[in-house]
């Protein structure tokens, strides 16, 4: 996955490497690890809560968690890759992608998943793909991470007769 | 049916439980840095409508409301009592019903008497923020007092902090009690025996009749203004004296066994309830509580304007999940 999103900035120039809370973070810190280690460079990370940019504010759930949004100071002509967990409706993406306009005009963006599980509600691909997963609307496929989770690990749970998941 | 946390309306904070409060404290963090943002705004709250019915002077809490509302992109009407039909009879539900009318979701209100705040929100479908009634609560300041000293100290529990001034008249100092006791917060009060309500002990405050053992005890200073508009009588002989007796000044807190954190939350009368060397001094918070007020009240409007209840039970299990 390093090397595929290398290869799509053309270089680490002007790569810039945005998880999107809460596990894309950890999932960026560590591709920009392994890409630093091979390239011998230093990449710029950035962390996106989109929280605030979603499209059904009047039906958050009673006790919602805004997360933090750190992002480098000038994003102007830079090649961003989004780093999220899973990719399903895609609706995450794109509100990621109206934030990041609010803070700069990049040259270009990229998405990255770690899994995509299909289910797209809008016209969005990934760019990088960690695993495709053919998941029913009504699973639920969940990322575990070593640094949230205490393992490293990726779960496709099935819930009976379940509602949608986001 | 889900309830929402906070429920439809903020009229105080002695409603709330330490953990609702500490809720909105905790969601105030991430606004803050919005306001720090080159385009300061997010869309959270397009569409919707606000009206901020001012029936009292105000430049402080309706300009920190405003900016809050804008912020998240909101739609904001301001309604001050003068000039407005208020002046020509109109009672205060009819306001607001004509308000509603017209398809408003939320009111910020400020009003002269005490419960205006619960009396509007009985009466009305949209979300009620008080923002100051009378002598009762201001719970918004209160709430920014909170995060100010938490930004200072890291905590709230177990802080000493002393509230200073005229306690009879102020709604800031009622928020400010009842916020920092569900916390953990020790709390005192210090002023003129004619400022002080009678039986305020029994909240479980602490009284000091001098300033002087209060700069002794506390960790931190809410120095109240003079609210020389709402003292209809002879509460103080005069400003000269008041200003020595309690006035917060350097010689008065070099005295003190260690620097004192100093709150005030405006619009301050310099010369009467505090020096100007303390207001503008190193350990003067007070432009970060304005700046905070901003992040609060955006916190407030948006936990008060997302999750409506019956859209919540939908939302169910997906509460506070920002991955996809």
């Amino acid at each position: 996955m390093s090397r595929e999103i290398v290869q799509f900035a053309g270089g680490t120039d002007r790569l810039v490497l945005v998880g999107i809370q809460r596990r894309g973070p950890e999932l960026a810190h560590r591709l920009a690890v392994l890409i630093e280690a091979k390239e011998g460079v230093s990449l710029p990370r950035g962390t996106l809560d989109i929280t605030l940019y979603r499209d059904d504010v009047g039906t958050i759930g009673p006790k919602p968690v805004v997360g933090e949004t750190h992002l480098p100071h000038d994003l102007d002509g830079t090649c961003i890759m989004i780093v999220d967990d899973v990719l399903f409706t895609g609706r995450t993406v794109r509100a990621a992608m109206d934030e990041l306009t609010d803070f700069g005009r990049p040259a270009r963006i990229g998405l990255c998943a770690l899994i995509d599980r299909g289910g797209r509600e809008l016209p969005i691909q990934a760019d990088v793909v960690g695993k495709r997963v053919d998941a029913r609307p009504t699973d639920r496929v969940d990322v575990l991470l070593a640094e949230v989770d205490g393992r490293d690990a990726v779960e496709l749970v099935r819930v009976r007769g379940g509602g949608a998941g986001d | 049916m889900t309830e929402r946390f906070l429920g439809k309306d903020l009229l105080g904070l002695e409603p709330l439980t330490a953990d609702q409060i500490r809720f909105i404290l905790d969601t105030a963090e991430p606004f803050k840095e919005v306001s720090e943002r080159a385009i300061k705004k997010v869309p959270t709250l397009r569409g919707k409508t606000i009206v901020n019915l001012f029936f009292e002077a105000s430049t402080r809490t309706r300009i920190s409301f405003e900016f809050a509302e804008k912020r998240l992109s909101a739609d904001t009407v301001n309604v001050a009592a003068a000039g407005s039909s208020v002046e020509k009879g109109e009672t205060l539900v009819d306001t607001a019903r004509n308000l509603e009318a017209m398809r408003i979701d939320m009111v910020v209100m400020r009003h002269p008497a005490s419960g205006a705040a619960r009396f509007l929100a009985d009466r009305i479908n949209s979300n009620v923020i008080n923002a100051g009634d009378g002598t009762h609560e201001h719970p918004t300041q209160g709430l920014l007092d909170l995060l100010t000293l938490r930004d200072q100290f890291g905590r709230i529990e177990g802080l000493k902090v002393c509230i200073c001034g005229d306690i009879l008249h102020s709604r800031v100092a009622r928020s400010n009690i009842w916020g920092l006791l569900k916390l953990g917060a020790q709390v005192a009060v210090c002023g003129p025996v004619s400022l002080l309500p009678m039986g305020i002990e029994d909240l479980g405050v602490t009284v000091f009749r001098r300033i002087e053992d209060a700069i002794q005890w506390a960790d931190a200073l809410n120095v109240l203004r003079l609210q020389l508009e709402r003292m209809h009588g002879g509460y103080i002989p005069s400003l000269r004296e008041y200003n020595r007796v309690f006035g917060v000044t350097v010689e008065r807190l070099e005295k003190a066994p260690k620097d004192l954190v100093i709150l005030h939350p405006g619009p301050m009368n310099r010369g009467v309830e505090i020096d100007s060397r303390v207001a503008d001094g190193p350990h003067s918070m007070i432009l970060g509580q304005v700046t905070n007020g901003v992040a609060v009240r955006m916190a407030v409007l948006y936990l008060l304007a997302g999750g409506r209840p019956e859209m919540a039970e939908a939302a169910k299990g997906r509460a506070g999940e920002v991955t996809e």
